[in-house]
């Protein structure tokens, strides 16, 4: 070639248009990322982005980041972008795609975020086949917590959990998820790349761009496992560590093609959007009815409400139903409320109980640890709990004997048979309402009429909304002929 | 007109801020026209330099690199065909940008 024909120099190679121009993360520096010298996040950060732009797509990409050293995809990727929990990316990735068919959505998880805490996310993504693109950094460690190994750690590799090197008698094996997920239907496309020289690295170019590809053309699920560096946790530097790749990891983890469905996909047909929020009511069955409305201005009766409720009892004594109309009645009356189950392992039979908040401030937590209302309905719940209750507070008890060595001086209790109560009326199980037409009456300034609705919406049986309007007339009229002057 | 000096068909560019000083672009470039600077910079790393002569506007340091921008590669434009000439990176896409 002759010099001289040299007229001027274009850019061949150099920023992509998918990062953002500045990086907000920091006061300086803001065209540099967080990743220590020499990481193949960053590198494969490139790869991604030279994709995205040369597929035409930065406008209808959402990138779902993880947990871990790259955490902060959102600070770089001038896209969609949304940071999922620890491992849960393949899950996000799921819903977004779903909601949203027409955007490109790509997760990109690192080794301990995929396949420990994430590994049933990925699993399951992949089997169903979503169509979605993971890109899957493997450097063989935690790095962003400084080090413990992950279930893709090298027989032999040291880290903080395996000073001595990975044992497979202690810690199993290496864990070689493209070869694992290839054995799935799901999967259109699961290939292994490096980043260990010049060769591997233009190779991994190619196929995370394939695996971008794959999901415009609608084919499927498709990963990309990179074998990645991290010298800072390695203890290398940034040249011994890509020698490492190549030389060390490829030795445990093969490159290469697993899985290529390409040829026979056929581009899926796109799922039905998910219902607007407006078709909700109407798939719920409560179209017709009125939701609450939250109140413009509360009485001074309802704001002064700050309900700390804890309802306990035998699984099937209506225990959740309790808590749910009293929170329904609150959401009526405009107040703030919360609203929480908690079965454990006595679901099926035994204790259970809920919490329940109402105010007219903000919840802070829907927890209630020392309710100022104990509501118990039978002697091990009130065994449990008694000791929780708030001084000052109140326990509603159903049985006619308070047990002696429950009583508190501090505590106001009302005691009564509420079962017989409710079978007198004509069903016993409707004990539930009459202990909270009690409790109504502590909480006085619940209206009526936000009960009603209340009752209205959670009772469809009209047998059992008659029987229920009567038990709670009955619990509020026990509680005046026991505190008259309260 | 004078006559234009010699050039290369390649041409780097680095942005000493943004560079970390890892190395790995001189490990990955073919010709080796890529040294490490002797001072640092703002930021206490040495950083990459071009050796000033040599590129050959392949593309690979580009590639090899973590940071998004901090080596740009150019290419020769040819006064009299007006385009890029054609080269084998092994980079596909290389040739788009
Ligand atoms: C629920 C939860 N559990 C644990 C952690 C702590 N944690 C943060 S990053 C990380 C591991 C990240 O490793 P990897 O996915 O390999 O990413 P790398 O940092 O190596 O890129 C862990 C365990 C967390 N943030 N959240
Ligand atoms: S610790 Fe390792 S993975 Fe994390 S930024 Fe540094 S080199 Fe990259
Ligand atoms: S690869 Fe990038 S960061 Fe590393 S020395 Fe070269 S220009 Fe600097």
């Amino acid at each position: 070639m002759s010099s001289e024909l040299v007229q001027d120099y274009t850019v061949v190679q150099g920023r992509a248009k998918s990062f953002y121009e500045r990086f907000e993360r920091k006061p300086e520096l803001q065209h540099q990322t967080h990743f220590c010298p020499g990481c193949g996040h960053g590198i494969v950060h490139k790869m991604l982005a030279r994709a995205i732009d040369e597929l035409g797509i930065q406008d209808k990409t959402i990138l779902v980041g993880p947990v871990g050293c790259s955490v902060f995809t959102y600070y770089y990727f001038d896209v969609g972008n949304v940071q999922a929990a620890h491992g849960r990316a393949p899950a996000v990735a799921t819903a977004m795609k779903r909601s949203r068919p027409e955007s490109i959505v790509i997760g990109y998880q690192g080794d301990g975020d995929l396949s420990a805490i994430g590994a049933a996310e990925i699993l399951h993504a992949a089997n169903r086949g979503e169509n979605i693109t993971v890109i899957f950094v493997n450097n063989a460690i935690y790095s962003m917590t400084g080090g413990q190994a992950a279930p893709t750690t090298l027989i032999g590799q040291k880290s903080t959990t395996t000073p001595e090197g990975r044992r497979s008698l202690t810690e199993g094996y290496p864990m070689h998820v493209s070869e694992l997920l290839a054995t799935l239907q799901g999967p259109v496309y699961i290939e292994r790349v490096g980043l260990g020289d010049n060769k591997q690295i233009a190779q991994a170019n190619r196929a995370v761009r394939r695996a971008v590809e794959n999901q415009v053309k609608g084919l499927g699920f498709s990963l990309i496992e990179v074998l990645s560096t991290c010298p800072t946790i390695w203890k290398m530097s940034a040249v011994d560590a890509q020698h490492w790749v190549r030389d060390v990891m490829e030795q445990t983890f093969p490159l290469g093609v697993f899985c290529d469905r390409t040829k026979e996909a056929r581009p899926r047909r796109e799922l039905e959007a998910a219902p607007s929020l407006d078709r909700i009511p109407g798939l719920l069955g409560v179209a017709d009815q009125e939701l609450p409305e939250a109140a413009a201005t509360l009485s001074e009766a309802v704001q002064a409400i700050d309900l700390h409720v804890r309802v306990a009892g035998f699984g099937g004594q209506g225990v959740l139903l309790l808590g749910e109309v009293l929170a329904e009645a609150g959401l009526d009356a405009g107040l703030e409320v919360s609203w929480l189950p908690s079965y454990g392992p006595e679901m099926r039979s035994g204790t259970s109980n809920c919490h329940v908040r109402l105010s007219s401030q903000t919840i802070d937590s829907p927890l209630v640890t020392s309710p100022g209302i104990l509501v118990a309905m039978n002697e091990p719940s009130l065994r449990k709990f008694d000791k929780s209750v708030r001084p000052g507070g109140w326990v509603i008890y159903n049985g006619e004997e308070f047990p002696p060595d429950c009583v508190r001086e501090d505590v106001r209790v009302l005691a009564l048979p509420f079962t017989q109560v409710a079978h007198d009326l004509g069903d016993a199980r409707a004990c539930n309402m009459v202990m909270l037409g009690a409790l109504l009456e502590i909480a006085k300034g619940l209206p009526q009429a936000s009960i009603d609705a209340a009752l209205g919406r959670l009772i469809k049986n009209t047998k059992w909304l008659a029987l229920d309007e009567r038990a709670l007339t009955r619990g509020r009229e026990l509680f005046r002929g026991s505190f008259p002057e309260v | 007109m004078t006559e234009t000096p010699q050039k290369d068909r390649g041409l780097l560019r680095i942005d000493v801020d943004e560079c970390k000083g890892c190395g790995l672009c001189i490990e990955a470039c073919p010709p080796k026209a890529i040294d490490m600077s002797e001072h640092l910079n703002h930021y206490g790393y040495r950083t990459a330099v071009y050796a000033g002569a040599g590129c050959t506007g392949c593309g690979i340091c580009f590639m090899a690199c973590p940071e998004p921008g901090a080596i740009t590669v150019l290419r020769a434009v040819m006064a009299t065909a007006g385009v890029v000439p054609a080269m084998n990176t092994g980079i596909e896409g290389a040739a788009h940008a």
